[in-house]
């Protein structure tokens, strides 16, 4: 075939063979990646997702630097054991606010996708201050220091914005209220009709690790606390077209 | 690199490619016939896969290929599966009398193993994997139950939980913090720690016990009890044996009556169905404590 033999000019040519090979890749992108933007089972549409709180945002933060998704994944794949031991399988929708997304990979630990409401606030500290004492066979270290670190939420505001950049819906309201509502979760005795009305009724507002003040442990376990719980399954169908 | 094409054949009757470099000369033999038609075959089996399973983005949604394939459908098949294959038996769980399960073999059996699995998801994270507990969560091998240990009881606890939000059923009972709340003073407090200490072993100083006693049985004895022996209805532990769910030396019993302990546990009838609850109730009850 002539066009075969046509294939020596980009053999022996550098800066063309570059440029083809990248048209190539394109195309095999393009085929990929365009039609989840128009496909309209792709992500479909679930009641109850909304962005971060203050608070929880930190949390996961921590829960990104401290490099927890090394050893526990957040997602629950569609097979019966995962479902019986974890719950419902994960929707994609469910990671709609998740930037990055915390999926990964690999399961030292126990996959994270719905811990949220499944221990107490106090299994929580007592977990990460010394992960054997409750769990004697577990690897896991221990991650006492955070409920030490105090933090005050001075940039809280400013990693929202970063998310809103990238799509998360943060009103303006949100935003300028970052640093009252960071403060209002952790502190059942503090004003916090705010937070709710600008969060929702289900956001949890609690001393979380149970000390005064706020500490990393009140961000990471508020983080936890709300992990898979704003989806009401009771109330949601699967799409059954995939 | 030269490109004079040259003439030669070699045993196959094959040329060369026309490369040259420095009289070095390229053989042009074909790939191998096997490595030829394994090629051919992954082609043909690829565009076979996208015919049978989902795969061609279309306008609106993809092709669901023709075996009709679903991730889900699949899931909940198997789940709906396991659920009528146990559908007997787990009816036959939720109408008899909890005493009665444990005289039945075959639901015994069955309600035990299951209990198990369930234990081992949902409890072995504060309870332990062979339920042995730790400090601030009860062991359940033992048979120094806090609010009950018969069938009825370990069902109602699991069922409802302890001091949570979940369940206007659940048990619930709150120790004051006597230090915090200045209830006692830290002369009382101390006393009173040591009284409580001389009622299982040796008090760390035994001037104290008898003013102890006193305000133990003016502050304490009501849940309690005089003798120590706890109160079930109430939740009240047993402080004249040796078994202490928050640590029993001098300085856990000091932290106890100053700042009080306020257990948690889940209500799990939420979670879990009526025949995993009585299984796992069953599971907890034949652990070796169950009255």
């Amino acid at each position: 075939m002539a066009i075969l033999d046509k294939h020596k000019i980009l053999e022996t040519n550098a800066s063309l063979l570059l440029i083809f090979s990248f048209l190539v890749v394109t195309i095999g992108g393009i085929v990929q990646i365009a039609p989840l933007f128009w496909l309209e089972n792709t992500i479909e549409k679930v009641e109850g997702m909304r962005p971060y709180t203050p608070l929880e945002l930190a949390g996961r933060e921590i829960y990104i630097r401290e490099g927890c998704y090394n050893c526990h994944s957040q997602m629950i794949r569609p097979m019966r054991d995962e479902v019986e031991r974890y719950g419902h399988y994960s929707l994609a929708a469910e990671s709609m606010y998740d930037h990055p997304f915390q999926w990964g990979s690999k399961r030292t630990g126990p996959d994270l996708a719905r811990v949220g409401g499944r221990y107490s606030d106090e299994w929580h500290v007592d977990h990460m201050r010394d992960p054997q004492a409750v769990v004697p066979e577990s690897i896991m270290p221990k991650y006492g220091f955070l409920e030490e670190t105090r933090i005050d939420g001075k940039y809280i505001q400013d990693v929202m914005t970063s998310h809103s950049i990238v799509g998360v819906p943060y009103s303006d309201e949100m935003l300028a209220q970052a640093q009252a509502d960071f403060r209002a979760q952790a502190d059942p005795d503090s004003d916090y009709d705010g937070l709710l009305e600008r969060y929702g009724d289900k956001v949890n507002v609690r001393n979380f690790d149970g000390q005064p003040g706020i500490s990393e442990g009140d961000a990471i376990i508020a983080y936890l606390q709300m992990l898979g719980t704003l989806v009401d399954f009771s109330t949601f169908t699967p799409d059954a077209s995939r | 690199m030269s490109d004079n094409t040259s003439e030669k054949k070699n045993e196959h009757g094959n040329g060369t490619t026309g490369h040259n470099w420095d009289g070095i000369e390229e053989w042009d033999n074909p790939m191998p016939r096997w490595w030829v038609w394994t090629f051919y075959l992954t082609i043909i089996w690829a565009v076979a896969y996208t015919i049978a399973y989902p795969a061609w983005p279309l306008v609106s949604g993809a092709t669901a290929g023709v075996l009709g394939w679903s991730s889900r459908a699949d899931v909940n098949a198997e789940i709906q599966a396991v659920e009528e294959a146990n559908a007997p038996i787990n009816a036959k769980l939720e109408a008899v009398d909890l005493n009665a399960i444990v005289g039945d073999p075959e639901l015994n059996t069955y309600a035990v193993s299951a209990g198990g699995a369930v234990f081992r998801t949902w409890c072995a994270q504060c309870h332990g994997s062979g339920a042995a507990g730790a400090k601030g969560y009860p062991n359940l091998l033992d048979d120094d139950w806090l609010w009950g240990g018969d069938m009825e009881a370990i069902h109602f606890t699991v069922a409802h939980g302890i001091r949570n939000e979940d369940s206007e059923d659940a048990r619930y009972s709150e120790m004051p913090a006597f230090g915090r709340d200045e209830l006692l003073t830290e002369e009382e407090v101390d006393q009173v720690t040591n009284y409580v200490m001389s009622l299982s072993s040796d008090a760390n100083d035994a001037s104290q016990v008898e003013a102890g006693s006193v305000l133990y049985a003016d502050n304490c004895a009501s849940c309690h009890m005089e003798d120590g022996t706890g109160d079930r209805e109430q939740g009240a532990p047993n402080l004249a044996d040796a078994i202490w769910l928050f640590g029993g030396d001098y300085e856990d019993i000091k932290h106890t009556v100053t700042y009080s302990r306020f257990g948690v546990m889940p209500a799990w009838n939420t979670r879990l169905t009526e025949a995993q609850i009585r299984a796992v109730t069953a599971y907890v009850h034949q652990l070796g404590g169950g009255e």
